[in-house]
């Protein structure tokens, strides 16, 4: 239905530029294996961490690579367009990033290169000594990971939709998904091949790619659209409409009473969801110092400037009066088609397209990481070599994109940024085992894993009754559901966690008085303070297979 | 300049906490006017946090990292 207006026009230019461009970061993906020439790629630590050696430079395109997806290009500006200044939440959600990591992510990274950790889980399994929560925290990564890897997946697809390669409604099934198949199993090929460095190679040239497009469209649009006066205003005249499906308006440029909750909760819970995920772990751990992270807290809000003037490309797509059939994602491609010649369209597009890739790559790696750590080799087969570890990784890392296409399939894809959204419900529920236990041993082990059950539920199915705007009796359709006891509307992620640690505070006291068994912590104070270059602190390659041989016993 | 590890932890804590609590609260910058190039005043405090954050994360990155600690335990600069 909603790529009947799009796929209109077959634009063969467009499509010829970004098919070389895809063409040539697959190439560097496969040569990626070659870079800063690993010892032994069927390795775990190079596979999946790139051998830890990347410095300021490259953490910070690789950092940014987590934040610079079709999360930015397209659910954001696509939720702007939908709802006006309330999708502007993106904006906060990326000023308190900044803030959270500077305290906490050093500390995680100081003990996870004393004790070999790879994943959260790891550290999880170390630091509360329980398999379960480890489980709980390993399985709760990878489904959270799945709806996240969708969304590039949906960009790709908004991208190929607007040059006209979808097909049109009539076609099959499997002819209007060939396009995003073949991309797909690219990006499954060399992340395969490569490991980590597929994806921090390949996000020099996207990000090259990026802040072209976005430096053009920031000042060719608004010239052509007559001025940002003029697109604020004729923006907001388009979202004072009342929409037919609910009878309201569409939205405003600045927010009504009933959206102020609604606005600072999905920032802060996006904010404090971002790093427990497992794949913004991963770039972490892969910093050759701890230092590396804070330093690049400074440089890295240069993202959010401009993830917030690409959020505003939605009210442009509003003022040029851009017609989506209901499908918000498509507003920025429609914008760029009808603005720019064929062929920057097509470098646009490409810029999307492999602004998808890499931290689809780097996600999936992330999420395999976890399987094949805390899953397989913990419950499945604990004598694995590394050899057959990092195999399990990749083959791991083939599921989590399958798993993510299920949720292409299934989701309504109106609102591309539902899908991060329920990612960072689930995701969230796992801070507490993580991020207070960086600080402290107070929270009891089982009363932590039960108020992880808890959160998990609660945010499921509350998420589970939210229809999608005017359509009744659907599913997961918003994040936003009523506070208990506050009566505001608010993130569901963030009402979960409350509930999470809720429990978690209220049963620790009661686990201790009835003498439920703790596990064993193996951590020490000082980890969590140490530096490269202290004894203990693996850096190399070939000082780590005893770190790892210690992480099963 | 010398000052304890304890202080300069104190004095990085505001630095960090201000851009949390700035935008944690939208009732304060949800307003049209005043306008600047353009923007309302939503859009443009907003983005002008983004700038102050970086300033405010620069001060605790100086204050709490000390550049000797890692020379000194002959680690890399």
């Amino acid at each position: 239905m909603s790529s009947t207006l799009a796929t209109e026009h077959f634009n063969g230019v467009a499509l010829a530029v970004f098919t070389v461009l895809f063409l040539l970061v697959a190439v560097m993906g496969f040569l990626a294996a070659r870079w800063r020439r690993p010892a032994n790629l069927q390795h775990l630590h190079e596979w999946g961490l790139g051998g830890r050696s990347f410095g300021t430079f490259v953490a910070w395109f690789l950092l940014g690579g987590d934040l610079f997806t079709a999360y930015t290009f397209i659910a954001v500006p696509g939720l702007v367009f939908g709802v006006g200044a309330l999708g502007f939440f993106a904006v906060p959600y990326t000023i308190m990033v900044w803030p959270v990591i500077f305290l906490f992510l050093p500390r995680l990274w100081s003990v996870s290169h004393r004790h070999g950790y790879v994943t959260t889980a790891d550290f999880v399994r170390g630091r509360h000594g329980s398999r379960a929560l480890s489980l709980a925290v390993a399985i709760t990564g990878i489904l959270a990971t799945m709806p996240y890897i969708a969304l590039q997946l949906v960009g790709i697809q908004v991208c190929l939709d607007v040059m006209g390669v979808g097909g049109g409604p009539e076609t099959s099934w499997i002819v209007r998904e060939m396009p995003l198949l073949v991309a797909f199993a690219v990006l499954a090929a060399y992340t395969y091949s490569s490991g980590l460095r597929a994806p921090a190679l390949i996000a020099f040239v996207k990000d090259t790619l990026i802040y072209l497009v976005i430096a053009v469209s920031i000042v060719y649009l608004p010239a052509k659209l007559g001025g940002w006066e003029n697109i604020f205003s004729a923006a907001g005249t388009s979202l004072a409409k009342t929409n037919p499906n609910t009878g309201k308006p569409f939205g405003g440029l600045i927010l009504s009473q009933k959206q102020l909750w609604p606005y600072a909760t999905l920032g802060f819970g996006s904010a404090l969801a971002l790093f427990v995920y497992p794949h913004a772990i991963t770039a972490v751990l892969s910093t050759k110092n701890r230092n590396v992270i804070r330093r690049n807290t400074i440089l890295l809000p240069l993202y959010t400037i401009l993830l917030g003037l690409i959020a505003l490309l939605g009210l442009m797509a509003l003022a040029a009066g851009v017609k989506t059939g209901g499908n918000n994602s498509l507003s920025v491609p429609l914008l760029f088609q009808q603005f720019f010649p064929n062929w920057f369209v097509g470098l646009a597009f490409g810029a999307i397209g492999i602004g998808a890739l890499v931290p689809a790559a780097i996600m999936s790696i992330a999420a395999a990481n976890l399987f094949t750590r805390n899953i397989y080799r913990e419950f499945i087969s604990p004598n694995a070599t590394p050899a057959a570890e990092t195999q399990v990784s990749k083959l791991g890392s083939l599921l989590v994109k399958f798993g993510a296409l299920v949720f292409v399939l299934v989701l309504d894809k109106s609102f591309a940024i539902q899908f991060q959204l329920l990612g960072g419900i689930w995701i969230l529920q796992t801070f507490p085992a993580l991020v207070f236990g960086l600080y402290t041993r107070w929270f009891h082990g089982r009363a932590l894993l039960v108020g992880w059950l808890v959160g998990m539920v609660y945010g499921t199915t509350t998420s589970y009754f939210v229809p999608a705007p005017g359509k009744p009796g659907t599913h997961f359709g918003g994040q936003v559901a009523e506070i208990p006891l506050l009566g505001e509307l608010g993130y569901i992620a963030l009402t979960a966690f409350a509930v999470n640690v809720l429990v978690t505070v209220v049963l620790t006291p009661i686990f201790r008085a009835l003498k439920v068994p703790e596990g064993r912590d193996e951590t020490a104070a000082d980890d969590y303070e140490a530096a490269a270059g202290d004894p203990g602190v693996a850096q190399e390659l070939g000082e780590l297979p005893s770190a790892v041989g210690t992480a099963h016993h | 300049m010398t000052l304890s590890q304890s202080t300069r932890y104190l004095l990085a804590a505001p630095l960090l906490a201000a851009p949390l609590v700035a935008i944690l609260l939208p009732a304060t910058y949800n307003k049209m006017e005043p306008t600047l190039f353009g923007f309302p005043f939503f859009y443009w405090y907003q983005l002008l946090w983004v700038v102050l954050t970086m300033a405010s994360m620069s001060g605790a990155y100086f204050l709490v990292v000390q550049p000797t600690k890692s020379q000194k335990r002959g680690g890399p600069p």
